[in-house]
């Protein structure tokens, strides 16, 4: 980073920017982390899950869609943000059927680790034990919606990667659920191959390919620690 | 310590596992040597490791460590007489806390699994009744820590005594919350 950069402030340190930057894309490039659930810099944002909100000149703004700007005071960890992320979370937990002990995503995946890291011990609110059948119906990609927490992520990799718009978004309110573009409404027939990135940027484990699932040992799993247990 | 002062009170600690596994048990035992220095500060009120039957029997429970979920009456029952002798009371583990695995059967009919798994509903009057939904146990009653895990990591349950011990609210380090 050279004296002439452009940069904006994010708790107190200079972030530079580049221009398109978002100020989650500006973060992450710096190597600062925002909290998210349903950005990745592989597809465009969308702003669903709304963890990754921040205050930007004192105004709560998305920081995966909010473009950065050249001086502007950005704020992420304040106390308040902190309880409405956990809030957030907690939330996501309740309202899908998440049991991670037996989940084959577990030490994976994004959900766990964003409440690990907000410091998530309890769930504070009714557990809600959607129904939600299993589609295990596609030979090679198993689709378990009990997990699924609506980010977005394989709508967008399977439109704007794979060109095969395979997922969209149905429903309103608490029945909202991800669509399946086939004429039986299954993964198992739609145009969806293991291959496409829509198949593994579940952040979740509700979209898994099949036989992978525990192959990798606790202590070497993406978000393990030296304090993981072995 | 100064023989001149006298012995703080020892602290009474009850645990319990209701629709559990008694793993998170086993994991407070895995806190090794440090048992020596547990006994040392605590007496154990209604445990696995006691054979003292109703929590609190003759004198109020300090802390009270609530292991599993709620899947009948009796652990209902066992739960609220927890709340109303302990004066902290700990959620233990992946079921205390979301109900954890013997909630995978809620979208169930219990009638329909009792059919399945005993070919009949079982009537015997010693048997509880099972609820309909297997509940946490925040659903129930107040609780003031969770501690989760599947099971906790003995550190955890070391660091939550030593923090209820000293009078501080228990904040787990960082690497010592899990959920697996």
């Amino acid at each position: 980073m050279s004296a002439v950069d452009p940069t904006f402030d994010l708790d107190g340190q200079p972030v530079a920017l580049q221009p398109g930057d978002t100020i989650l894309s500006a973060a992450a490039r710096a190597g600062l982390d925002i909290p998210h659930l349903c950005w990745s810099e592989e597809v465009s944002g969308s702003a669903s899950c709304r963890l990754c909100t921040v205050l930007a000149e004192g105004r709560p703004v998305a920081a995966c869609v909010t473009p950065a700007v050249a001086g502007q005071k950005v704020e992420c960890r304040t106390p308040s943000l902190a309880t409405q992320r956990l809030r957030l979370l907690q939330m996501l937990f309740v309202e899908g059927n998440h049991f991670c002990p037996g989940c084959e995503k577990s030490g994976n995946c994004l959900l766990q680790v964003q409440a690990e890291r907000a410091g998530m011990t309890d769930l504070n609110f009714e557990v809600l034990n959607p129904e939600r059948p299993v589609d295990a119906s596609h030979p090679d990609v198993l689709f378990e919606p009990n997990r699924c927490i609506l980010c977005q992520l394989c709508v967008r990799a399977s439109d704007e990667i794979d060109g095969k718009r395979v997922f969209a978004i149905g429903g309103h309110g608490i029945a909202t659920r991800l669509l399946i573009d086939s004429p039986s409404g299954r993964l198992g027939d739609s145009a969806l191959s293991v291959d496409d990135r829509a198949a593994h940027i579940c952040p979740v484990g509700a979209l898994l390919p099949k036989r992978v699932g525990f192959a990798v040992p606790i202590g070497q799993r993406r978000f393990d620690t030296e304090d993981t247990r072995g | 310590m100064n023989a001149s002062s006298p012995s703080p009170r020892k602290l009474r600690v009850a645990t319990v596992s209701l629709a559990g596994c008694f793993g998170c048990h086993m994991s407070l035992l895995d806190i090794d040597e440090r048992l020596f220095d547990l006994v040392e500060r605590v007496d154990f009120d209604r445990s696995p490791l006691t054979d003292i039957k109703t929590v609190g029997e003759h004198d109020r429970c300090d802390i009270g460590l609530v292991e599993g979920g709620l899947c009948n009456a009796e652990n209902v029952e066992v739960l609220r007489a927890f709340r109303a002798r302990c004066t902290v009371l700990v959620a233990v583990g992946a079921c205390a806390i979301t109900g954890g695995l013997p909630a995978l059967r809620n979208h169930l009919d219990v009638g329909d699994i009792m059919q399945s798994v005993y070919g009949r509903v079982p009537d015997d009057p010693e048997l509880p009744l099972p609820l309909n939904r297997v509940l946490p146990i925040h659903e129930v009653v107040r609780i003031d820590h969770a501690l989760p895990g599947c099971p906790p990591p003995a550190d955890a349950f070391w660091q939550l005594l030593q923090d209820l011990m000293a009078g501080r609210t228990p904040v787990p380090a960082p690497g010592l919350i899990r959920y697996d």
